[in-house]
């Protein structure tokens, strides 16, 4: 019931007084009800939980927790180890391995 | 989406490891109280690649394992009625009550229909005026909102066919209360991503001080939940203890207000008995008496039945983070999901299940 996966907006339309919309997972497309969500536009992404949807997310703050853990990964590579501390060139042939 | 990939990023995810690894000196033991993180966890083997000083316990963050048996009778008895149209989500049909499953009367020609929103029941009590849709409202923080709305429109389309048998429980409490056992060895909480969609943050920020336990709400991608055990395990070991925020793409401080409003308009806090955890004051939520029309268990004069779990099943403990499904006897033999015996492997996103389908021993 609580598994949800981002889907994206692709038609808005009024049903018995309520707005709604239809969502693209991947392709496969579902309604939900975006009442609570009264500034959502075609083409953002949001989160549905039966049948609602609960919120617009944020590709900027998706982008910037995203880079924030980029840095630190970088900041460990200037040090000239990834961040078992281990030097770089053992690291990325172990990551060649496990890929 | 774009940004998206980027949290299933194997090579990250590896680096975080790295970093967890790096800054855990000590045992920590981490409840993920939300349903979706366990089954995300075990499906990823996260567990399993975290250092070996770290545990993470499961908590009972899935709705359909929380809902007693006394409850699942209710839904039994009403959907029993020749004048009911028994709504529900899917994941309810086969819950145990004390003798059977909504499933074993829908095969006995029960009307039992499953819906993925509880607008379509609504829609159900507009086409069926001569007949009784009843709409099981199970759920956390999450689907109150949706449930709250439904009775709005009932109310706005005059409708005198339509019920909610109710059945909500709020997270917060729930994790009070399992601080506050005496046995309990939980350090740290990952918060439930989407619970905090919608409620915001000051609960879990008082919680976090008022207990000097950290959480940290996280998304449903193995980056957020590595992000999110690296940010608890560093304060953990600094001996810091707050919110920070890993899912900030869709948790805002204030959560959800035109959700949270409904569902004050609606709804009202109430005292609530989770299955395997007992009762928890102040940790449900039921219809406010000027709603009363839309309450099935009033509508109906439904009686509290006696409650009768399986024996064997060890549950409770699993949703206590006390033990963990492996530990039951019955795991994979006489319980499966296709036989489940109790609520934890009846729903998918259940611990038991979750194992099961991990092929976890
Ligand atoms: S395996 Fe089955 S019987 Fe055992 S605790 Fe889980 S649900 Fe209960």
């Amino acid at each position: 019931m609580c598994l949800a996966v981002p889907g994206k907006v692709v038609e808005i339309f009024e049903e018995n007084g309520l707005k709604m919309g239809h969502i693209d997972y991947a392709g496969a497309i579902s309604r939900a009800c975006l009442e609570y969500v009264p500034e959502i536009r075609l083409g953002d992404y949001t989160v549905v939980h039966a049948g609602f949807a609960l919120s617009i997310l944020d590709e900027e703050e998706a982008a910037k927790s995203f880079a924030a853990w980029r840095e630190l990964q970088a900041a460990a590579a200037r040090e000239g180890v990834d961040l078992f501390g281990r030097p770089l060139a053992d690291a990325d042939a172990d990551a060649d391995e496990q890929e | 989406m774009k940004h998206l990939d980027e949290y299933r990023d194997p090579a990250l995810a590896r680096k975080l490891l790295a970093e967890i690894a790096a800054v855990t000196t000590r045992p920590w033991v981490i409840m993920e109280i939300c349903g979706g993180h366990t089954h995300a966890i075990i499906r990823h083997g996260i567990d399993l690649l975290l250092p070996r000083q770290l545990e993470l316990v499961h908590g009972p963050g899935c709705p359909v394992c929380v809902t007693p048996v006394a409850l699942i009778d209710q839904a039994l008895a009403l959907a029993r009625r020749p004048e009911v149209i028994f709504t529900s989500f899917g994941d309810m049909l086969r819950v145990p009550g004390s003798r059977e499953s909504l499933a074993r009367i829908r095969a006995r020609g029960g009307d039992i229909r499953t819906v993925y929103s509880p607008l379509e029941a609504v829609n159900l009590a507009v086409q069926n005026p001569a007949q009784e849709v009843v709409f099981f409202a199970v759920g956390f923080e999450t689907t109150a909102p949706g449930n709250a709305l439904a009775v709005q429109q009932a109310a706005r389309l005059g409708l005198t066919n339509f019920s909610l048998l109710v059945s909500h429980v709020l997270v917060p409490p729930a994790i009070g209360a399992l601080l506050a056992a005496p046995d309990n060895r939980i350090q740290a909480f990952l918060a439930p991503g989407h619970v905090c969609t919608v409620e915001g943050l000051q609960d879990y920020e008082a919680m976090a001080a008022a207990h000097q336990v950290p959480m940290v709400p996280a998304g449903f991608e193995p980056v957020d939940i590595l992000a999110a055990i690296l940010l608890l395990v560093r304060q953990l070991e600094e001996g810091r203890a707050q919110v920070e925020n890993e899912y900030r793409r869709s948790v805002r401080p204030e959560g959800n207000p035109a959700a949270r409003l409904a569902v004050e308009q609606v709804f009202q806090v109430c005292h609530r008995t989770w299955r395997g955890l007992g009762e928890i004051p102040a940790s449900g939520l039921r219809l406010r008496p000027e709603f009363a029309a839309f309450d099935a268990q009033c509508k109906f004069a439904l009686e509290e039945t006696g409650e009768m779990e399986s024996p064997q099943c060890i549950s409770g403990a699993i949703l206590r983070g006390e033990s963990k499904p492996p530990q039951c006897p019955a795991f994979g033999k006489e319980c499966t999901p296709e036989h489940p015996l109790g609520a934890t492997m009846v729903s998918s996103e259940g611990a038991c299940a979750a194992y099961r389908h991990a092929n976890r021993q």
